[in-house]
C-alpha cells in the first residue's frame, strides 16, 4: 500500500495517510452533482407535476427524500470526511490512526449512499425526516460511524503538537454527536427486512425525531463545517486565527446550547408548552454562539482584504461565513412562536434551509475543495482559476436568486393563509396561494439549475487538475482504489 | 411533571444558561488591551497561528442580552418545569381566546344567516359568497374549486343527487358524512356471464348501445338482485343513496368496463362527517353555496324546510 504524500508546508512532517482524503474528495463532488441534480429535477415537479412521468420511483415523495440524503449525507458527508481527515493529521502532525479502517469508512459509507439511492426511490422508508433509511441501512451507518469516530480520535492521541486545534473540537464534537443522535433516533423494533417501527410513539417520536433533525443541522451541518472553516480559512487567507478566546467560548456555548433547539420544529403542536418555550429561548442565546464562528472567520481576513480582490477561493469563503452569519440570524427569528406562526409549513423554511446548506455548506465545501484537491494531487493550484471564478459566480447568483424566491413565496404564503374576510371566513384557498406560488417555484428552480451548472464547472475543472497530477501522485490514487476493492 | 422531573429540567436549563454566562465571564477583557490585541497565543499548526483578540464588546453584549430575555421569558411564560409562568399564558388558552373573539367579532353574522331558511338565502349574494369560501378551504380538495367534481367525487352543481338535494338533506349530508357501498355482486349474478348480462342490462337503462339478448337476460337479473336498492325502473333511491342509472351521470365511471368492476369488486365511498370540523352556522352557509350553484336551489323554494 503505497502512501500519497504531501509535505507542503513543513519540511520535517510525516507522509501524511491522504488516499481516503483523495477518495472522499472525488466523490464530494461526484455527489454534489448527483445531489443537486434530483434538486433540480423536484424543484421542476413542483412547478410541473406531470414531470414524475407517472412513474412511481419519479414520484416526488420519493424523490425528495433522496435529494436530502444526497446532498446532506453524501455530498456533505463525504466534504468531512476528506477535509477532517486531511486536516487532523496536518494539525496533529500525525499520520492516520488505522488507515485500514479508514479505507472501510470509505466504502462503507459508498455502500450507505448507495441502499439510499436504491430504497428511496422504491419507496422504502421509515419516514423520518433526513433519518428516512431503514434498520439494515441504520445498522451499517452506526458501524461506519464508529469506525470513522476510531480513526479521528485515534489521530488525535497520536499527535505530536501539545494541544488540539480548534478544527479538531468541531469536527470531534461533530462525530461525537452524529454518533449519538443517529443511534437514539433510529431505535426500532424490525418487523421484516426493510421494515421497523420506531420505539417512540406520538409526541415523544416528534421530540425525538427533532431534537435529532435540529442537531443535525447543528453537529452535521454546523460544527462539522465550522471545522472546515478554521484549518482552510486561515491556510488559504495566510493569516493567523483572530481569537483563540472566541473559538473557546463559541465552542462550548455552541454545543450545549444547540442541544435544547429541537422543539422550535414543534411550535403550536401538541408538545408541552414548557417544552416549546425551552426550545425557543435556547434558540435565540444559540445567535451569538452562531456568530462567534462568522466573526472568527471573517476577522481572521483582517489585514488581507486584498486577496477577496483576486482570490475566488477566499471569495467563496467569505460568501460562506456571509451566508452562515444570516441563515444564524433567520435561524433563532423564526424560533420566535410568532414569527413561527407565519413561517411554518411555508417555502420561508425551505428558503432559510438553502441559505443554509447551499450557502453556507456548499460554498465552504467548494472554497476548501479547491484548496485540497491540488494539494493531495501534488500540485499546487487548480487546473484554471479563471473556472474557479466562474464557479464562483454561478453559486452566488444562484443561491441568492433560489434565496430570495423562497423568501417573497413564504412570507407571501404565510399571509395568503393566515388572512381572514370581514366576515371571519378565510380569504384564500390553498389552491389560489399555491397559484401564486407558482412564478417562485420558476424562479426557484431557476436559481437552483444555476448553482448545479457551477457544479459542473467544477467537476470539469478537478478532473483536469487530476489529470495535471504526474504519475506519482496518481499510483497513489490507484492504489488507493485497488486497495480499497482489495 | 412530577416535582422530581420539574427541578432536574430547571436544574439542566439554569446550568446551562449560567454556563454561558460563566464562558463569557472568565474570558472578559472588553477593554482592549493594547499588549494584548493581535497578541499570539503561541499556539502554531500547520503553519497556522492563533492570536488571541478579546471578544468584541457588541457580541458579548449580544449574548448577554439574549440570556437576559430569555430569563425573563421564562418567568412570564412557561418553561421552568412545572412552573406556569407569571402571566398563566398557555397555547390552548390562548387558543380558546381566539375562537371567542372570533366568536363575539363574527357570531351575530353567522347566527343572523342561520335564521333564514337556505331556499330564501340563495338569494343573498354575501351569504352565497361567505359559503363559498367555506367551501374553497374545506370542500374543494375532493369537489374542486369549481364543485363539478371528480370520478369518485360528485359534481355538486348538476342537480342529480345521490343522497337528495332537499336543504335540510345537503346540511344533513355535509353533517354526518355518507357512506355509499355497492356490494360485490359477481357470485350471486353467477360469474362472469352473469355480470355482462347486467351489464348489458345497465347500458340499456341509459339508452346506450347493447346487446339486446344479454340486456333481456340481464333485466331478469336486475329485477331479482339490483332493483332492491336502484328500483325496478333503475331510477334509484335516494333514501338509501343508490344512484339512478337511467341517466348519463356516472360517478364511478360509465364505461361498460367500470360497470362491470362496480359488479364484480363492489365500491365503497365515503363523504366525512364535517360536524367536529364545520359549526352549524358554517354548515349553513355551506349549504346554501351549494345548493346555489344547482336548479336545485329554486326547485326547493317552495318546499316547506324544517
Amino acid at each position: 500500500m503505497s502512501m500519497g504524500s504531501n509535505q507542503a508546508g513543513h519540511a520535517n512532517a510525516p507522509r501524511y495517510e491522504d488516499d481516503v482524503v483523495r477518495l472522499f474528495a472525488v466523490m464530494t463532488v461526484v455527489w454534489g452533482i448527483v445531489g443537486m441534480l434530483v434538486g433540480v429535477i423536484i424543484a421542476a415537479q413542483l412547478a410541473w407535476p406531470e414531470l414524475n412521468f407517472g412513474v412511481p420511483y419519479l414520484s416526488y415523495g420519493r424523490l425528495r427524500p433522496l435529494h436530502t440524503n444526497a446532498v446532506i449525507f453524501a455530498f456533505g458527508g463525504c466534504a468531512l470526511f476528506s477535509t477532517s481527515l486531511y486536516v487532523v493529521q496536518r494539525t496533529c502532525r500525525a499520520t492516520l490512526f488505522a488507515p485500514g479502517l479508514a479505507r472501510f469508512v470509505f466504502w462503507g459509507w459508498q455502500l450507505v449512499i448507495l441502499s439510499a439511492a436504491i430504497t428511496l426511490p422504491l419507496g422504502i422508508t421509515t419516514s423520518k425526516e433526513y433519518a428516512e433509511l431503514e434498520w439494515p441501512i441504520d445498522l451499517l451507518i452506526a458501524v461506519v460511524w464508529v469506525s470513522y469516530a476510531i480513526v479521528f480520535f485515534g489521530t488525535i492521541v497520536k499527535r505530536q503538537t501539545h494541544h488540539i486545534y480548534v478544527a479538531n473540537w468541531f469536527y470531534g464534537a461533530f462525530i461525537a454527536t452524529v454518533a449519538v443522535l443517529h443511534i437514539v433516533n433510529s431505535l426500532a423494533i424490525p418487523v421484516g427486512p426493510m421494515k421497523s417501527y420506531s420505539i417512540y410513539a406520538g409526541t415523544i417520536d416528534a421530540m425525538v425525531q427533532w431534537w435529532y433533525g435540529h442537531n443535525a443541522v447543528g453537529f452535521f451541518l454546523t460544527a462539522g463545517f465550522l471545522g472546515m472553516m478554521y484549518y482552510f480559512v486561515p491556510k488559504q487567507a495566510e493569516r493567523p486565527v483572530y481569537s483563540y478566546r472566541l473559538s473557546v467560548v463559541h465552542f462550548w456555548a455552541l454545543i450545549s446550547v444547540y442541544m435544547w433547539a429541537g422543539p422550535h420544529h414543534l411550535h403550536y403542536s401538541s408538545l408541552p408548552d414548557w417544552v416549546q418555550s425551552v426550545g425557543m429561548v435556547f434558540s435565540l442565546i444559540l445567535l451569538a454562539p452562531s456568530w462567534g464562528g462568522m466573526i472568527n472567520g471573517i476577522m481572521t481576513l483582517s489585514g488581507a482584504w486584498e486577496k477577496l480582490r483576486d482570490d475566488p477561493v477566499i471569495r467563496f469563503m467569505i460568501v460562506s461565513l456571509s451566508f452562515y452569519g444570516m441563515s444564524t440570524f433567520e435561524g433563532p427569528m423564526m424560533s420566535i412562536k410568532t414569527v413561527n406562526a407565519l413561517s411554518h409549513f411555508t417555502d420561508w423554511t425551505i428558503g432559510h434551509v438553502h441559505s443554509g446548506a447551499l450557502g453556507w455548506v456548499a460554498m465552504m465545501t467548494i472554497g476548501s475543495l479547491y484548496y485540497l484537491i491540488p494539494r493531495v494531487y501534488g500540485q499546487t493550484q487548480m487546473y484554471s482559476t479563471r473556472l474557479i471564478n466562474l464557479h464562483f459566480w454561478l453559486s452566488t447568483i444562484g443561491v441568492i436568486f433560489y434565496v430570495v424566491n423562497m423568501w417573497i413565496a413564504g412570507v407571501m404564503q404565510g399571509l395568503m393563509w393566515r388572512a381572514v374576510n370581514e366576515d371571519g371566513t378565510l380569504t384564500n384557498s390553498f389552491v389560489q396561494s399555491l397559484e401564486a406560488t407558482w412564478p417562485f417555484y420558476v424562479g426557484r428552480l431557476l436559481g437552483g439549475a444555476v448553482f448545479f451548472v457551477g457544479m459542473l464547472v467544477m467537476a470539469y475543472n478537478v478532473a483536469r487538475t487530476i489529470s495535471m497530477a504526474g504519475p506519482v501522485e496518481r499510483e497513489g490514487k490507484v492504489a488507493a482504489l485497488a486497495g480499497g476493492r482489495a | 411533571m412530577s416535582n422530581g422531573w420539574s427541578v432536574y429540567v430547571i436544574v439542566l436549563i439554569v446550568i446551562n444558561v449560567l454556563g454561558c454566562g460563566w464562558l463569557l465571564f472568565a474570558n472578559r477583557s472588553v477593554q482592549i488591551d493594547p499588549r494584548e490585541k493581535g497578541q499570539s497565543t503561541g499556539h502554531d499548526f500547520d503553519g497556522i497561528e492563533e492570536l488571541n483578540n478579546p471578544l468584541p464588546a457588541w457580541w458579548t453584549w449580544l449574548f448577554i442580552g439574549t440570556i437576559l430575555f430569555s430569563a425573563g421569558y421564562l418567568v412570564l411564560y412557561p418553561g421552568f418545569g412545572s412552573f406556569e409562568g407569571v402571566l398563566g399564558w398557555s397555547s390552548a388558552n390562548q387558543h380558546e381566546g381566539e375562537v371567542e373573539d372570533a366568536k363575539t367579532r363574527f357570531g351575530p353574522l353567522f347566527e343572523r344567516y342561520a335564521a333564514v331558511a337556505i331556499p330564501e338565502l340563495v338569494r343573498e349574494p354575501q351569504a352565497v359568497a361567505m359559503g363559498s369560501r367555506i367551501f374553497a378551504n374545506n370542500c374543494a380538495a375532493c369537489h374542486g374549486s369549481d364543485a363539478r367534481g371528480n370520478r369518485g367525487y360528485p359534481d355538486l352543481t348538476d342537480g342529480d343527487w345521490i343522497h337528495g338535494g332537499a336543504p335540510d338533506t345537503v346540511v344533513q349530508t355535509i353533517t354526518h358524512g355518507r357512506n355509499g357501498v355497492m356490494p360485490a355482486l359477481a357470485p350471486v349474478l353467477g360469474g362472469e356471464a352473469g355480470v355482462e348480462d347486467v351489464v348489458q342490462y345497465t347500458l340499456s337503462l341509459s339508452g346506450r348501445d347493447h346487446d339486446a339478448a344479454a340486456a333481456g337476460r340481464g333485466g331478469v337479473q336486475f329485477a331479482a338482485i339490483c332493483s332492491a336498492c336502484h328500483q325496478a325502473s333503475g331510477v334509484g333511491n335516494t333514501a338509501i343513496g343508490a344512484p339512478n342509472l337511467t341517466d348519463d351521470v356516472w360517478l364511478h365511471g360509465g364505461r361498460p368496463e367500470d360497470i362491470r368492476r362496480a359488479l364484480e369488486v363492489g365500491l365503497a365511498n365515503q363523504m366525512p362527517a364535517h360536524q367536529t370540523i364545520l359549526t352549524p352556522e358554517q354548515i349553513h352557509l355551506v349549504a346554501t353555496y351549494v345548493l346555489s350553484l344547482s336548479a336545485q336551489g329554486e326547485a326547493t323554494e317552495a318546499m316547506e324546510v324544517e
